[in-house]
């Protein structure tokens, strides 16, 4: 999978396309997927683009990773359903308030809701929308718009929210030691400290959960 | 099956109550204890690596592992219960402080006619006035015994607020509405973030009574008298759901631990899941001989002893007795039985969701810091002409906004919830949302009720703890009476656009409302309607002591923990200055 370092920023670019491009000499790395083929991850991206653009208002699932994200989640042992309890029987059409009751792990929800979006990544935006409009209420829409706004918005450590550009987009400073000093004050306007990365404020390396179990 | 040589005191569970009752027996005796904690050991000096949304609060990294054990729920008895298949409406804790690690650290006291609650009702309204259903009791303890013992949890923790009422004088500021207190609070109130003081302003300029929340989030360094020295809160936003980093917030690991590891008489076992507590009962009457319990290798062990603490948190405590057999299981066709009974849960919800215009910086804060009005708690309004009995609490708290829960919340007028338009939306209200919530008495009723599942198994092949739960008519009214309120309140704040809570319907439990469930090993007077006498003691097995708010018979608008704790304190009271003088029935 392609990807493109700009100024020291990693833009990943699923779907081909360069993002924030600079007069830079761009450089091509690969990124390794865990999980999805090529061709899933492509879909993938363009679909979870649909749901959190990059547009006027600024980035979106693309600049941020949400793609790498899902993978390294699915590969991991919330994609396996290690956390989920998963003894039968299962009452595949229970009202919604009792959650999903399927037996079907993350990794086989995706294999089959991007293998349904075949040819997606080579619709044109419109049409995009119109495809997933038709999926709005699936299990599998859901999860995804879910894994979307957790790969925008995570610590980068799991892949996504890639330069925190998810936190800067809306402000979040991030695990931030200590707000002693200003949590009375400010009130009325936006304080907005520079986000800060779990590996910047401990000063170590972590390892989260897609990479331990 | 290895058996182990015996010892005095065997605790199933170390999370507060547990780990308080090792504490006190660890130092002001000599008996040898032993606390089983399922869960495994905490590295709390790496808390500050935890501060990571995503495996903490979304994964639940320090919550009960739904995958081997969860429970199974259904709203009536005429339905198919089904597994909750991931934790929801509550999050049970796993590993030593338990659920006490990753609490918001709220902590108030229950109003004095909470502890009579049917006497109060029936005295003032009348017995009619209850719901036909109602199974609504007396604590069998009183306010005024129990409050020793809540300024004892407080001065344990290091409680920062303002008290409303010192023995009997009203303080402005505080809570006017509270008990009596023989004591102002520990510290001072935590520092109150921008959204929490416009609701305070509101609230006084409406004639109400806002006051500073209770927190265990200690506002300055505090060193309880057993010399336990904690920081004073930073208010960096990650209580609920962590650890927390620098020990601001009171955590059995952090308030009981270091004082246990100092008495040589009590040991902490970690990754011993106990299966079944072993006694012998002849008609009815018996004693509790040992525990069996699966170690950390995998091997089942049985460990004798003479007295037992089951410590383990409302639905492990009340399955545990389901499993072993211990008392008679509950029985709602007939009314018999005790055990599974008064299953509540507090009716917690936001009524009210506001929208600004300006930024509220809502990333700063603390589990606990925040505004309470209690004017509409319990009985402090007249419920003559309501058609509802009871109340609660209106909160603003400012936890401190994590993204992947909030980013996406937006005004109704937004009809899209993915796409530019509604990302358009989000990133402007991200910062600019905020809810009152409510969080109001649960009444008890006969078919609110726990028992074993027939059908699913945990990972170790034993029944899953089955509820039967859903609302009644009480809470559907008395949640619009609150919303009205939370939104005249927010109309005040000067919101742009104020949306309403749209009405209790069925219970949900896939929507996180607190983890204040309560019930299936009740305190009372009565062993026909009890499982515990008033010290918390097993009517039929004298050396049981079941400790938790499993003993609530109803559910309060208070958090629990104060109370929880302020009943193990008295518990163990009794304990150490009567039973251990005469191993006997304390009631």
């Amino acid at each position: 999978m392609s990807a493109t370092s700009v100024g020291g920023v990693l833009v990943y670019s699923l779907d081909r396309q360069l993002f924030r491009l600079s007069a830079q000499a761009n450089q091509s790395i690969r990124i390794p997927l865990r999980f999805l083929s090529q061709a899933e991850a492509l879909i993938l991206a363009a679909a979870a683009s649909r749901i959190f653009p990059s547009d006027e208002a600024g980035p979106g699932a693309r600049e941020a990773g949400v793609a790498v994200y899902i993978d390294r989640q699915l590969a991991g042992p919330w994609g396996r359903d290690r956390y989920r309890y998963t003894h039968g029987p299962f009452e595949e059409n229970a009202p919604a308030e009792f959650g999903y009751q399927g037996q079907a792990t993350p990794q086989q929800i995706y294999r089959q809701g991007l293998k349904d979006l075949k040819g997606f990544d080579r619709l044109k935006p419109a049409e995009q929308d119109q495809k997933l409009k038709q999926i709005e209420t699936s299990f599998f829409f859901s999860l995804l718009r879910q894994n979307t706004i957790e790969g925008m918005f995570c610590d980068p450590m799991h892949g996504g929210n890639v330069d925190m550009v998810g936190w800067q987009l809306i402000g979040f400073p991030g695990p931030r030691m200590s707000n002693y000093d200003d949590v009375d004050k400010h009130f009325g306007e936006a304080f907005r400290p520079k986000p800060v990365s779990l590996h910047q404020v401990t000063g170590r390396k972590i390892r989260p959960s897609e990479d331990r179990e | 099956m290895k058996t182990l040589p015996s010892v005095d005191v065997v605790i199933v569970g170390g999370g507060w109550t547990g780990l308080l009752v090792a504490k006190e027996l660890g130092s002001q005796t000599a008996l040898s204890v032993v606390v089983l904690e399922r869960g495994g050991p905490r590295k709390t000096d790496e808390y500050g690596e935890d501060m990571d949304e995503l495996d903490y609060a979304v994964r639940l990294r320090m919550m009960q592992d739904a995958s081997r054990e969860t429970v199974t729920f259904r709203h009536n008895p005429a339905q198919r219960a089904l597994p909750l298949r991931q934790f929801g409406s509550f999050l049970p804790g796993s590993g030593v402080g338990g659920a006490g690690e990753h609490w918001s650290a709220i902590f108030p006291r229950m109003l004095p006619d909470c502890f009579a609650l049917l006497s109060h009702i029936t005295e003032k309204y009348g017995a009619e006035r209850l719901p036909e259903d109602h199974s609504v009791q007396d604590w069998g303890v009183t306010y005024d015994e129990l409050e020793p013992y809540y300024t004892r949890a407080e001065v344990l923790m290091g409680i920062s607020g303002k008290a409303g009422n010192l023995r009997g004088k009203q303080i402005e500021g505080g809570n006017i509405f509270e008990g009596w207190r023989s004591a102002e609070y520990p510290t001072p109130p935590t520092k109150i973030p921008y959204f929490s003081a416009m609701f305070h302003d509101a609230a006084k300029s409406l004639g109400y009574h806002p006051y500073p929340v209770p927190a265990a989030t200690t506002s300055q360094t505090y060193t309880n008298p057993d010399g336990v020295s904690r920081a004073g809160c930073t208010y960096c936003g990650f209580c609920e759901r962590f650890g927390c980093m620098i020990g601001a917030k009171a955590q059995p690991t952090n308030t009981l631990l270091p004082v246990i590891q100092k008495c040589k008489n009590v040991s902490i076992r970690t990754g011993a899941q106990v299966r079944r507590i072993v006694h012998d009962t002849v008609q009815s009457k018996g004693r509790v001989r040992g525990v069996t319990y699966i170690d950390a290798t995998g091997q089942e062990i049985f460990q004798p002893a003479a007295l037992f603490f089951l410590t383990s948190w409302t639905l492990n405590n009340t399955r545990l007795l389901l499993l072993s057999k211990v008392g008679e299981p509950y029985d709602p066709a007939t009314n018999k039985g005790t055990v599974g009974r008064n299953l509540t849960h507090q009716v917690n919800f936001p009524a009210a969701s506001l929208y600004f215009e300006q930024p509220l910086n809502r990333f700063m804060g603390s589990g606990a810091s925040g505004i309470t009005v209690s004017d509409f708690d319990g009985d402090l309004f007249d419920h003559s002409s309501l058609p509802f009995l009871r109340g609660g609490n209106l909160l603003s708290l400012s936890v401190g906004n994590r993204p992947i829960a909030n980013f996406g919340t937006v005004p109704k007028s937004v009809k899209s919830n993915w796409g530019s338009e509604w990302k358009k939306a989000a990133l402007h209200y991200y910062d600019r949302t905020g809810s009152i919530n409510f969080q109001g008495e649960h009444l008890a009723y006969s078919g609110n009720y726990m028992d074993l599942d027939p059908t699913y198994k945990d990972h170790f092949g034993d029944p899953l703890l089955r509820l039967t739960l859903d609302w009644r008519e009480n809470e559907r009214s008395m949640a619009q009476f609150a919303t009205a309120k939370a939104v005249e309140i927010a109309r005040e704040m000067g919101a742009k656009e104020v949306t309403a809570f749209s009405g209790l319907r069925r219970y949900d439990p896939s929507r996180y409302q607190s983890s204040h469930i309560q019930g299936g090993a009740i305190m009372g007077s009565s062993p026909h309607r009890s499982v515990v006498n008033p010290y918390l003691q097993h009517w039929h097995m004298s050396n049981l002591f079941v400790l938790g708010a499993s003993s609530f018979p109803q559910n309060a608008s208070a958090n629990p923990t104060p109370t929880l704790m302020a009943l193990a304190y008295r518990a163990v009271d009794h304990v150490v200055n009567r039973y251990l003088k005469n191993p006997a029935a304390l009631a």
